[in-house]
């Protein structure tokens, strides 16, 4: 019964995540400038983040951990970067 | 799957729950990050997912890991540190950049400076 439960949970904690990446994902590609779009892609990478957290729960694995650490790290670098790159025009100065 | 013979029923549904709230929130904040009309009023919604929505998500991860390996399992602690300090950062070098942009090319619907604006003195960019 719990099991079952939790399992279910699971599957529909991936379905919600996956409708918030479907929506990011929208504004990442149809966002009317270019800052919606650089929000788009930092909210998609934080729900990438939260989805690969929920794939370790269901695995039961704690690998999916680390590259949830990884992603979460990249979209830091990638925002920062590309609102320093709106900002300025080059990221490297 | 087999590991969810040994789990407890309590760790079960609390986990389940967790899991459900943070997704609900990170859903609702994506949502809001589609519907809202403006980029400054887009930008507060996926805070929403970033903080309380992430953090019930790692709450379910440690509680989960924590009861099925018997051991304290606090490494997703980190991921909720730096996810709480990253995320203004970017977030506010994101919105300074579009304010930036905005009043360069003279948009409508930019919020006023917060300060009356001094003589200018070059292109005071920061």
């Amino acid at each position: 019964m719990t099991a079952a439960l939790l399992t279910w949970s699971i599957f529909l904690a991936q379905i919600l995540l996956s409708l918030a990446m479907a929506c990011a994902a929208f504004r990442l590609l149809w966002g009317p400038r270019a800052q919606d779009r650089v929000l788009g892609l930092d909210t998609f990478y934080s729900n990438a983040c939260m989805l690969l957290l929920t794939f370790g729960i269901r695995t039961g694995s704690s690998l999916y951990f680390e590259s949830a650490l990884v992603i979460a790290l990249f979209g830091f670098v990638a925002t920062a970067a590309l609102a320093k790159f709106l900002m300025r025009g080059e990221v490297i100065e | 799957m087999s590991y969810e013979v040994e789990l407890p029923a309590w760790a079960a549904v609390l986990t389940a729950l967790f899991l459900l709230i943070g997704a609900g929130l990170t859903l609702i904040g994506s949502v809001g990050l589609l519907r809202l009309g403006t980029f400054y009023e887009r930008v507060h919604a996926p805070t929403l997912g970033t903080t309380l929505g992430i953090g019930s998500i790692l709450i379910a991860s440690m509680l989960f890991f924590s009861v099925l390996q018997t051991r304290l399992v606090l490494h997703e602690v980190l991921i909720a540190v730096f996810m709480t300090v990253t995320t203004p950062i970017a977030l506010i070098l994101l919105a300074r950049a579009a304010l930036y942009r905005d009043r360069r090319e003279a948009i409508e619907g930019v919020p006023p400076p917060a300060l009356p604006p001094q003589e200018p003195s070059g292109s005071t960019v920061s």
